[in-house]
């Protein structure tokens, strides 16, 4: 057998299409074995849990309370994907759930206080998450301060400094109607119609480019079959996502209609979409996962790593005040708890139920959404449940390390299959 | 001569880890280094490497003199070293390893299928065939594949001179042959190669020509050819081997 047919086994006139599935799905399954889990735990998590509380619960398969859950595990979701960029060099940022609050709190006071208007007062936020970033990177990145020890300080900082910029504890309502929009609002049908398809054409361009690329190259690609499967399955998912958004879920119809896709769906959507494309397609998405895996190796190879790991910091903290403007548009107010309480670590729970690995190195935006979409469902399903706070908080931490403890095993099972 | 090291010195404080060190390797040749711990090799290969910068004499590239003050520099003349603890990082595939810092792009975004292409290209000018899927992570490959990820990264780059640093010490026999078979085979291709080890029997395996170190001095350069492995042993330990080595200031053995 010559080097070339070995190197791209699938160059050669292969078993047919079903042969090539099957080998496909084989080669994923051993990789499943190989402890390269992905997304598979937190899929089957969500699956599991809506069975179990739709069984026991069935308002919680309503479609207002699939409305609802987007609304509920959006900012979680938000601060969750920026995390995945500091989880993946290796690091943590236990301050952001108080620098969303903090972030938030900026915007109340931009455009509540002083009456300026929707753009500024979210640029404001924003801006106040990157100079955070910044501040906590260079600090863990330049001075060698361990992040744990940084942002642990800067958690108890951004407490206070939401009391501060709050007059000692004052509740501030927000008015502006594009910013409640983030949160409150839902497409017309057609638009999320519309959506829809646009979303599912680039999918399949992109994912059919790539195909055809491949094979021009004969480099090693997924029968057609499987590509094909991918875009189906995605327009089925989005398809009835929409389909029962777009069903009337106003308890009282005729006073008011409720209908449509959440503006804060089409929020999170976008940002995955963007922070995807980082991670993946370019190359600061590249070093990242170079500098989470062996920092060392990444600076022989020229990168120029602190850069890459404030940079992380900063990604995270801007998310983090996207987290924060979504939860004072949902709350249509600002208050000291904004971004407190157990914001964070549902955040890193997030993460980690997805699959980002708390040891760097392993992570991507698809985990946080997917973990967020765990931890919105439990906290839905055990309040319809009518389980006490107690209860809730309880299940959510043992989720969290039932989470941890998989991905410590997949690294251990990882080296069991890895090296010698 | 691609590399030539003449009257090489290297003091750290008061201590001389190198002192007058001649040595060349041209290009197509398999040089072996060897000397027992502390002789010195580790600080030579950093010197060429601009990771230390000499105190004495001179490094000759193509018969000019280079000052080499940092890994750019000596990437830059053609020489990529690859160290022992391999530089791979674990979470990358074989590919995201082979480009690492020198992705290529197509505008904004990586061009994967590109640099795919390419690695497989490497790979096959080295007749590599141990390693199948370019999509592995480097995590799951054994250490011969994983040290000829390394070596391959290091000639990917249109590289002329290869510092290889006790490349098979953590390797089984089988592998250990392959990777002393690709060393072969980069030599062939007309690569110079610099060949660090403590083991003897893959020295003579693979080498053109063998420099002793001693205590920070070149003890002697023999060919592999004219060389038995008991004079070596000498000259690593003793610093000399019936009329080869050291001689003292007055032309008396030590």
């Amino acid at each position: 057998m010559s080097a070339a047919t070995e190197v791209r086994p699938e160059a050669e006139p292969g078993p047919g299409p079903a042969g090539a599935v099957a080998a496909h799905v084989k080669g994923y399954w051993a990789e499943v074995r190989s402890g390269e889990v992905g997304a598979l735990p937190a899929v089957a998590g969500i699956i599991a849990l809506c069975v179990f509380f739709g069984i026991s619960q069935p308002v919680f398969l309503s479609v207002g309370n699939l409305a609802n859950l987007f609304g509920q595990g959006a900012a979680v979701a938000c601060i969750a994907m920026g995390l995945v960029f500091v989880l993946v060099i290796g690091e943590i940022d236990l301050s952001a759930g108080f620098a969303s609050g903090v972030c938030a709190s900026i915007m109340a006071v931009v455009l509540t206080d002083m009456g300026l208007p929707w753009p500024l007062g979210i640029g404001a936020a924003i801006a106040t998450g990157v100079v955070i970033g910044l501040v906590l990177g260079t600090l863990v990145v330049k001075l060698g301060i361990p992040s744990f020890v940084v942002t642990l300080a800067a958690f108890l900082a951004f407490q206070g400094l939401v009391l501060i910029i709050l007059k000692e504890g004052t509740n501030i309502t927000i008015h502006d109607e594009t910013v409640k929009a983030v949160a409150g609002g839902n497409l017309e049908r057609w638009q999320g119609w519309a959506l829809l398809v646009v979303t599912v054409a680039a999918y399949a361009v992109i994912q059919l480019n790539r195909w055809r690329r491949r094979v021009g190259r004969s480099l090693v690609h997924e029968p057609l079959v499987v590509v094909l499967a991918r875009v189906g399955a995605l327009t089925i998912l989005l398809g009835a996502t929409v389909f029962l958004l777009n069903l009337e879920r106003s308890a009282n119809p005729q006073r008011i209609s409720l209908t449509g896709v959440p503006v804060v769906v089409v929020i999170l959507g976008a940002l995955f979409a963007i922070w995807t494309f980082v991670l993946h397609r370019t190359r600061f998405g590249r070093h990242l996962y170079a500098v989470g895996g062996n920092a060392e190796a990444a600076v022989r190879a020229g990168v120029n790593v602190d850069r890459v790991r404030i940079a992380a910091f900063v990604i995270c903290s801007a998310m983090a005040a996207v987290g924060g403007i979504v939860a004072a548009s949902r709350a249509a107010s600002v208050d000291p708890n904004t971004g407190g309480s157990n914001v964070l670590l549902l955040s890193v729970g997030a993460a980690v139920i997805g699959g980002a690995s708390l040891f760097g190195g392993k992570g991507t935006v698809r985990a946080a959404l997917l973990g967020g979409a765990v931890v919105a469902i439990i906290n839905n399903g055990m309040g319809l449940m009518g389980l006490s706070a107690g209860v809730r908080f309880g299940v959510t931490g043992a989720v969290l390390l039932l989470a941890a403890g998989v991905d410590a095993m997949s690294r251990g099972r990882g080296k069991l299959f890895g090296r010698h | 001569m691609l590399l030539e090291l003449t009257g090489l010195s290297k003091r750290f404080g008061p201590v001389e880890v190198l002192s007058d060190v001649d040595l060349a390797i041209d290009a197509g040749e398999v040089c072996a280094l060897v000397g027992d711990n502390g002789a010195g090799k580790s600080t030579l290969v950093k010197c060429v490497a601009g990771i230390h910068n000499i105190d004495g004499g001179a490094i000759v590239v193509d018969g000019e003199e280079r000052s080499i003050s940092g890994p750019r520099d000596a990437a830059a003349l053609g020489i990529e070293v690859v160290y022992q603890d391999l530089a791979l990082c674990d979470n990358l595939d074989v590919v995201e390893n082979l480009f690492l810092g020198r992705e290529r792009r197509r505008g904004l975004v990586l061009d994967d299928d590109e640099m795919e292409q390419l690695a497989a290209e490497t790979l096959k000018s080295l007749a590599v065939r141990t390693i199948r899927n370019l999509r592995q992570p480097v995590a799951s490959l054994s250490g011969g594949q994983r040290q000829t990820v390394a070596i391959a990264k290091a000639v990917l780059w249109n590289s002329r001179l290869v510092i290889l640093d006790e490349p098979t010490a953590a390797l089984g026999v089988a592998q250990t042959r392959q990777v002393l078979e690709l060393i072969r085979r980069l030599a062939d291709q007309g690569l110079a190669v610099l060949y660090i080890s403590h083991n003897l029997n893959d020295v003579f395996a693979v080498a053109d020509r063998i420099a002793a170190l001693y205590l920070g001095r070149m003890a002697a350069v023999v060919d592999a050819a004219d060389a038995t492995q008991q004079q070596v042993v000498e000259l690593i330990t003793s610093g000399r081997s019936g009329t080869l080595g050291l001689t003292d200031q007055n032309g008396v053995r030590p």
